[in-house]
């Protein structure tokens, strides 16, 4: 301990030329290590009991590897009738896909309005709209549930879908940074070889945009596929079941005896999406998380 | 002339904006003012809503699970909300020195932050499972007894602010990236005057990430007075009201007991509290929170 404190003070006294690495480095690296461990010791739990068999599964102490591979666990979760996996794994998917289209196409539209014209209460709405971003779901539930099943929308995937083509308050502002930075002189060029203001935002302004769509995208998708609370409200038939209400249903009713291996599968196959989406574009992925400073 | 370009610039900016206007209206401020009408009635869907002036607010003061609900969450978001944001910041410092594999370190913290909602649940439900689970295993090696972690009053809600901890990837690569956008030129002119680590991080690297911090928190507090999912997938609100927490009562009261009424006036009062506590931290910030040019936002 005394020579891990002398150690830590050593870079400030002794002079810079020294090849060793320092020792704050060193001590940061080996607690770095065992919070790697600690934090990926879930996901491998995770991993290898969705390939147990059951009565692996519930073994004290738990194995690290498993002894069979029962890869039947993944095969199950897609033939189980009582349980609608892939129907509910495609309700997802539509619903995400249809959240993204919705909010980027809307959300881009709307920052270009904030960004590109100033009007009589522009700079109200403007601040409006920010305020909103604090604004909590639950606070408006009860009368957005009753809207929505007034007209008819109780148990489909419309409500989820719907209300992202008015735009999301998160994305707008983002957008709006991103579209406040293009010159004038782009601008003022189109509008001299005659493009109108719908021209100047399609042909001018969302070309450009590419990467930023990209990040707003990624986070939207990510909002829409883990959320509960909503299609908690809505939707009634598994068959129309988002995946997080199909797992969680999966849980608490049908098996008295809850069977984690399928559990675990179902969250891998759940988790998919996303950790594609973060392998494939992590760029995009790490800076949609600085930007909107949400997971 | 002049008149007419601003016309014409007003059309445009209202055409632009308008998805999001209409959404306005009849996605936010409709809803918030029909739900500060519905607070005031009675109101259960099949009949027409009967006004009742303050009587779902009296009952709810007296309201022994309405309490609960409140204690419930500030307790989870007490403990939870600050832990994580310090252990976040302090990942990144420590990622953020010139350590080997900084890469790795980075993508393996943040890792499970991409198994989140129901998925995350589902897993910490197993891993704090007493008799197989990854957790009391663990503990074992150190020779604690089987703790019943979510199955027992006294354990559930730790659990939860346990199984929170793991999402902290997210905030760690923000603060990261808050951390790199340090400029170097001042860490080593306080390196030049003498200044030891903490005096550096106090006086030059905590100012400068300050705006960061101060949106996480506000961020932090707000979600987790929303928590929801782990009570509803997990633990149902229990065990004994433990984990009762007060999105998940007004979800009750609204969708299980068809008091529309009665949840309403409790969605007021959320975003009341949201509304105060954001006011709060923002106006008492200015005392540790730095923007560049000396404006604030």
């Amino acid at each position: 301990m005394n020579t891990a404190a002398a150690q830590v003070r050593e870079p400030r006294t002794t002079s810079r030329r020294r090849k060793m690495p320092a020792a704050g480095p060193l001590i940061g690296f080996v607690v770095l290590l065992a919070v790697t461990v600690a934090m990926l010791a879930p996901l491998w739990f995770m991993v290898s009991t969705s390939l147990k068999t059951t009565k692996e599964m519930l073994a004290f102490p738990p194995t690290f590897i498993p002894e069979t591979f029962a890869w039947s666990n993944f095969k199950e979760l897609f033939t189980n009738s009582d349980i609608k996996f892939g129907q509910q794994y495609a309700n997802s998917l539509i619903v995400a896909v249809f959240s993204v289209l919705g909010t980027v196409i809307s959300s881009s539209l709307v920052a270009f309005g904030f960004a590109r014209y100033r009007a009589r209460g522009s700079g109200l709405l403007f601040l409006l709209m920010l305020s909103t971003m604090m604004l909590p779901y639950p606070a408006i539930m009860i009368p957005q549930f009753l809207l929505f099943t007034n007209i008819g929308l109780h148990d489909s995937l419309l409500p989820l879908i719907l209300p992202n083509f008015f735009g999301s308050a998160y994305i707008i502002f983002l957008l709006k940074q991103f579209f406040s930075t293009m010159p004038n002189e782009l601008y003022d060029a189109g509008r001299i070889d005659g493009s109108n203001e719908f021209r100047l935002f399609w042909n001018l302004t969302l070309p450009l945009a590419g990467p930023a769509l990209a990040t707003v995208s990624i986070f939207t998708f990510i909002w829409s596929w883990n959320d509960l609370l909503t299609p908690v409200l809505y939707l009634d038939s598994q068959e129309n079941f988002t995946l997080p209400i199909g797992m969680a249903a999966m849980m608490s009713s049908k098996f008295r005896l809850a069977p984690w291996n399928l559990l675990m599968a179902a969250a891998l196959l759940s988790s998919l999406p996303i950790i594609t989406l973060f392998a494939v574009a992590q760029r995009r992925f790490v800076e949609g998380i600085v930007l909107t400073g949400i997971k | 002339m002049r008149r007419k370009r601003i016309d014409r610039e007003t059309r445009a900016f209202y055409w632009f904006i308008s998805p999001w206007l209409i959404g306005f209206v009849v996605l936010a401020l409709f809803p918030i003012l029909a739900s500060l009408y519905y607070s005031f009635t009675d109101y259960d869907v099949v009949h027409a809503p009967v006004w009742i002036g303050l009587d779902n607010f009296r009952e709810l003061f007296r309201d022994e699970l309405f309490w609960t609900s409140i204690r419930a969450t500030l307790k989870y978001t007490l403990i939870s909300v600050p832990l994580t944001l310090l252990l976040s910041l302090a990942f990144a410092m420590l990622i953020n020195q010139k350590v080997p594999f900084q890469g790795f370190f980075r993508t393996a913290i943040y890792f499970p932050s991409m198994i989140s909602g129901v998925a995350m649940s589902l897993l910490w439900f197993w891993v704090f499972n007493p008799q197989a689970g990854l957790f009391n295993l663990v503990l074992s090696w150190f020779g604690v007894d089987p703790i019943p972690w979510l199955l027992d009053a006294r354990y559930a809600i730790w659990a939860l602010i346990i199984m929170s901890f793991w999402g902290m990837g997210a905030g760690m690569l923000i603060f990261l990236a808050g951390l790199q956008g340090v400029p170097q030129h001042l860490l080593e002119a306080a390196k030049l005057d003498g200044a030891g680590r903490w005096k550096t991080f106090r006086n030059v690297t905590f100012p400068m990430i300050s705006p960061v911090f101060l949106f996480q928190l506000i961020i932090g507090i707000i979600d987790s007075f929303q928590v929801f999912t782990q009570a509803y997938t997990i633990t149902q609100g229990g065990p004994s009201y433990s984990t009762w927490f007060y999105v998940y009562n007004i979800y009750i009261n609204a969708f299980k007991n068809f008091r529309y009424g009665y949840a309403s006036a409790m969605a007021w009062i959320l975003l009341v509290a949201v509304m105060i506590v954001t006011y709060v931290i923002m106006k008492t910030s200015n005392r540790y929170v730095y923007y560049e040019g000396g404006q604030s936002r």
